[in-house]
This record gives C-alpha cells, sequence and structure tokens, in this order.
C-alpha cells in the first residue's frame, strides 16, 4: 500500500516536471528569436539603412527607407478601409443585430479570419491587380483592410457587450436616442478597448508578407500615388533573406528587428491597456 | 389616439392600426437618427457578408479553365509542367499534409502539455506571464521565423540534428538520403514553433473553464495534483483540446512564409523528411508573379481555391468544438 502511494507521488512529481518543462521550452523559443534577432538586427541597423533608397545590385551600403515608408502606406490604407468597416460592422453586431442577419455576418467574419493569408492575396489580385493592370499599393493595402476588418469587428462586438447595459438604460431614460445613447454613452466607456483591439489587429497584419507578394509587389525606389508596386518591409526581408549577397542579408536582419520590435511593442502596449481596464472589459 | 393603453397581449383591432401612425413613428425614429443610424451599420455588416461572397466567386471563377481541363484529374496527378500547361497538384498537397502533420505531432505533446501546466498546476501569476509571453509569440510575423529558420535553424539541423537522427533512426524511411538541411523536417520545425502559441492558448482557455467542483471532487477522494488533472480534469476538456488541434492543423495548412523559405521548394515526393519538398502556400508565393498564360495563373488559383475550402472546413470544425466545451464547462448553456 505505502509503495503504490510512493509510486504515486513519483509519478505526480514527475509529471508535474515534465509539464513545466513543456512550457519552459516554449517560452524560451520566444527568447531565443528575440535574442537572436535583436543581437544580429541591432548591430546592422544604421542611419543610412533608415534614411536610404535600396543600393543597386552588387554595390554594398544602402537602406530601406522606402519599405519603411511603403509599410506605413500600406497600413494607412489597411487602416482606412478595414477599421471602419470592422468597426461599424460590429456596432450593428452588438447594438442594433437581429437573429438570422447577425448569423450570417459572424459566419462571415469567422469564415474570412480563417482564409489564409496567402488566399487573400489572391482575392486582392484578381478584384484589384486584374482590371488595373497594375501591382499597387491600392491592392495591397486593401488585401490587408479585408484581414483587418474580422478582426476589428469581432473584438468591438465583444467590447461593446461588455458595457453593462445600466448604462445604456440611463441614457434612454434620460430621454436620449438610441444612436445617441450609442454615440455618447456606449462608445466612449470602450472606446480605449476598442482602439487597442484595432491597434492589434494592425500589428497582426503588419507583419503579413504573403498578400503582398503579387498585390503591392516590390519596388527599388520610391512610390508615388496608390497605382505603383510599392515596397514593404515583410517583403524586403522575404526578398533580402533569399537572396544571395551577405550585404543583403545584413540588411534583412536589420529589417527584420524592426518589423519585430514594432509588432511587439504595439502588443505589449494593447495589453497593458487592456488589463488595466476593469475586468468588465477584459 | 386611442386613450385606454393597449398591452402587448391585447390584440389591436384592426382599425387602430392606421397606417398614417406607424409612418409617424416612422418619421420620428428617421429625425431621431435612430433608423439611419441602424441603416448605416447594417450596410457595414452586410458588405463583411459581400466580401466573403465576393472572394469565393472571384477564387471560383476565376480557376474554371483548369477545372473543365483537368477535373479531378488536376488532384490526383503529380506533373507540374508550365510549359506544356500539364498541371497536377499531388507533390503540393503532399507536402502540405506531410509537414503539416509532423508539426502538429511535435507541437501536440510540447503545447497540451505546457498548456496542462499553465491551467492547472503552475501558481496564477507564474501562469498569467507566461500566457502572456507565450501570445507574444503568436504575434511574431512569420516571415521574421522565416529568416531565423535559413540563418538559424537550417545550419543547426544540417550539421547537429539530421545526422545524428540519421544514425541512430536510420533505418526507417523518413530518415533515410542526403542531408541538405532545408526541407521538409526544416518547415515542420518552423511550423510548430508558429502553431505552439494556438494550441497552448486555446487549451489553457478550455482547461481553465472546466468547474472547480471537479477537481474539488478528485482531490477529495485522495487522488494526487496529477491524477485529477489528468483523469478528470483533461477529459472533461477533451473536445475543446481537440479544437484547438483543428485551428492549429489549418493554420500549418495555409502558413506560407516560413515554410516558403526552409522547404527547399523541389515538387517531388520522397519517403524521407530530409528530403526538400513544396507546399501548396509555398507554390503560390513563388511562381504566381511568373506564372505565363492563363491556364499555369489558374491553375495557382484553383490549388488556392483547395486550400481556401480545406482551411475553412478544418476552422469551423474547430470552432464548434471549442464553443462546445467552454459553453459546458462554464455551465451557461
Amino acid at each position: 500500500m505505502n509503495s503504490r502511494l510512493g509510486w504515486r507521488k513519483f509519478v505526480n512529481a514527475f509529471m508535474l516536471t515534465l509539464t513545466g518543462l513543456c512550457a519552459l521550452l516554449s517560452v524560451s523559443v520566444l527568447l531565443i528569436v528575440l535574442g537572436y534577432l535583436a543581437w544580429n538586427g541591432w548591430q546592422y541597423l544604421t542611419w543610412t539603412f533608415l534614411t536610404h533608397l535600396p543600393a543597386p545590385v552588387g554595390e554594398s551600403g544602402g537602406g530601406m527607407a522606402n519599405a519603411i515608408v511603403g509599410s506605413a502606406k500600406l497600413l494607412l490604407i489597411a487602416a482606412i478601409t478595414g477599421i471602419p468597416t470592422g468597426l461599424l460592422g460590429g456596432i450593428y453586431l452588438a447594438e442594433f443585430g437581429g437573429r438570422t442577419f447577425s448569423f450570417l455576418v459572424r459566419y462571415s467574419a469567422d469564415l474570412l479570419n480563417g482564409v489564409p493569408s496567402i488566399v487573400m492575396g489572391i482575392f486582392a489580385y484578381t478584384v484589384v491587380v486584374l482590371p488595373m493592370h497594375h501591382f499597387s499599393a491600392l491592392a495591397g493595402g486593401l488585401a490587408l483592410g479585408v484581414m483587418l476588418i474580422p478582426i476589428v469587428l469581432r473584438s468591438t462586438e465583444d467590447f461593446l457587450r461588455a458595457v453593462p447595459n445600466p448604462l445604456r438604460e440611463g441614457a434612454l431614460a434620460l430621454g436620449a436616442s438610441k444612436w445617441k445613447a450609442i454615440a455618447t454613452i456606449v462608445i466612449p466607456a470602450s472606446i480605449r478597448a476598442i482602439a487597442t483591439g484595432a491597434l492589434l489587429g494592425l500589428a497582426r497584419v503588419a507583419g503579413e508578407t504573403a498578400p503582398l507578394l503579387f498585390t503591392s509587389f516590390n519596388n527599388q525606389f520610391w512610390s508615388h500615388g496608390l497605382n505603383q508596386p510599392t515596397a514593404s518591409l515583410p517583403v524586403m526581408i522575404y526578398q533580402y533573406a533569399i537572396s544571395p549577397y551577405p550585404d543583403w542579408h545584413r540588411q534583412a536582419w536589420a529589417a527584420g528587428f524592426i518589423l519585430l520590435m514594432l509588432v511587439l511593442i504595439a502588443n505589449v502596449g494593447a495589453r497593458l491597456i487592456l488589463s488595466r481596464k476593469s475586468p468588465a472589459l477584459r | 389616439m386611442s386613450i385606454i393603453p393597449v398591452s402587448a397581449e391585447t390584440p389591436i383591432p384592426p382599425r387602430f392600426r392606421a397606417p398614417r401612425r406607424r409612418l409617424s413613428s416612422y418619421i420620428q425614429r428617421l429625425r431621431s437618427g435612430d433608423e439611419i443610424a441602424h441603416l448605416i451599420t447594417l450596410a457595414f455588416a452586410a458588405a463583411v457578408v459581400l466580401i466573403t461572397v465576393l472572394l469565393v466567386y472571384e477564387l471560383w471563377t476565376h480557376s474554371a479553365l483548369p477545372r473543365q481541363r483537368f477535373g479531378w484529374r488536376f488532384l490526383v496527378t503529380s506533373t507540374w509542367d508550365p510549359v506544356l500547361e500539364n498541371f497536377g497538384a499531388l507533390p503540393f498537397i503532399f507536402g502540405t499534409l506531410v509537414t503539416s502533420a509532423v508539426s502538429l505531432g511535435l507541437a501536440l505533446p510540447l503545447g497540451v502539455g505546457a498548456a496542462i501546466f499553465l491551467a492547472e498546476l503552475a501558481p496564477p501569476r507564474i501562469s498569467q506571464r507566461l500566457a502572456f509571453v507565450i501570445e507574444l509569440l503568436a504575434a511574431v510575423p512569420s516571415v521574421i521565423l522565416g529568416l531565423l529558420g535559413i540563418f538559424l535553424l537550417v545550419p543547426f539541423l544540417r550539421t547537429e540534428v539530421e545526422p545524428v537522427l540519421k544514425a541512430t533512426l536510420g533505418f526507417l524511411p523518413l530518415f533515410q538520403g542526403q542531408i541538405y538541411g532545408i526541407g521538409l523536417l526544416a518547415a515542420s520545425v518552423i511550423l510548430t514553433i508558429m502553431i505552439i502559441p494556438f494550441i497552448i492558448s486555446i487549451s489553457r482557455e478550455v482547461l481553465l473553464a472546466v468547474p472547480v467542483d471537479q477537481r474539488e471532487a478528485a482531490l477529495a477522494l485522495g487522488a494526487t495534483r496529477w491524477e485529477a488533472t489528468w483523469r478528470v480534469v483533461v477529459p472533461y476538456a477533451k473536445t475543446g483540446i481537440y479544437g484547438s488541434i483543428f485551428l492549429a492543423l489549418a493554420r500549418a495548412l495555409g502558413e506560407t512564409m516560413a515554410v516558403t523559405m526552409v522547404i527547399g521548394n523541389d515538387p517531388r515526393i520522397s519517403s524521407s523528411l530530409f528530403a526538400p519538398g513544396y507546399t501548396i502556400a509555398a507554390v503560390i508565393a513563388n511562381e504566381f508573379t511568373e506564372a505565363t498564360g492563363n491556364l499555369y495563373l489558374q491553375s495557382l488559383i484553383e490549388l488556392g481555391l483547395v486550400l481556401f475550402l480545406v482551411t475553412i472546413i478544418i476552422n469551423a470544425l474547430a470552432r464548434v468544438l471549442i464553443v462546445v466545451t467552454t459553453r459546458r464547462g462554464t455551465g451557461h448553456p
């Protein structure tokens, strides 16, 4: 009897350690990723890298200023198209929606959310690039915007639903119309959470590469307007990483470092803001 | 108009339902802005549905040529010849399935183990911090993992791991042949790193949703911590854990950049994990801009359609399983 208890205690301790090791291993992967990238990226990060155009093939030096601006441009288009659609759709689901149609909207959003990013690229290609006969910033931005919609929509709906009902009832009791109650009471009460949700979505699409390969394509020079191929950080990292030139590899590290820092800062910041909110709005 | 208040249960006589009254109330709602706000948000919600319909429509119409030309043969033949315009997707489907299966095999014990530790065994403070760190791992862009794959993982596999595997397990066909570093194994390892965060965070949520009295009952009967977890809590949350696995599988199938960078991009079917391979997502990424001719381009789009359908079905399954478990767990039907 005693030896059996000892065995059970041993199994208990053993499995506790084993699962702990699993968690430790998973976390250490992140530390390796961060550490190695920071070590390499920081070394190669120079002022020239941030302010110059890419050097012609074979020449050393040069930078990725056009890709940094291009990424910002793509994200801006994505934000302009994706955030309002997701936001207003989310308001509809949380405040106005009926049964059947809301189900359809939610189902569509989940479907969009599950679409592999490369397929989203094909979609933007057939809808924008084929009719306009141009790889363009517009096509890339729209591809990212469509990926943003389900993220913003679902987070908006969740956060609006977390706003306590007495707030709405109070506003209505004071004689406000429904939309006034929503616009002046419900949305301000959850605006920080909704904004961080949108920020998280932007951080996620900022690192997407696959949908840009054949929508915004790439460009070694400045791109003007929305109807030209446009460089972006993720695509540059990809092309420089698979190139045979050591100088380009170094620039890929530097670009990877910048991209990862942006994504992580956005994530940590958003989550810190969210966790400071009341638990009801998490 | 009517002086007697009409309750909801009382059927309203027809003469009281004058059209003017309904119209005036509609105008009042319109004036107060409610109806406009409703219509505007409705339009955007409808746009989401329209975009989804358009997505399916575009994929379907732009892959009509290869569907007519090859039919189902497209999925089961293995020539991929842009010059003679003969396209079969089998090597890509093979590579996609193998890398997804191997990465699931690696990620499953690790991920579920870590989730059990975080949900059941670790002190809440540590658990929350580690879960936060793991969510950050999910946010690392795939192209960055590909970068690390090329310069860190592939050399490591080539010089350290694969020779050892060949020496010890070389009798299996899985671990034979030339060692390149790049190949199916490298892609699988990268995919493992990418899907572990999903398995951990969803399994953890599902485990946390198991009611506390289940654990208390087991512990009261004299079970050790591990026995309570393994015999009571995990079986209770089993469906949801399956859900997290399906979600991870959908991710693995559709993942593009990191895989493209380390898999070797060679459309052949090989029994060895050391050999270079190709996946559906990778071939689309590599060849889409170079596709000359409609049939070539549309064959790539049909590959996209296949990927879309498979991931959508798996995603839907995953969601159903997760929702079923978390609802049952928290006791809200």
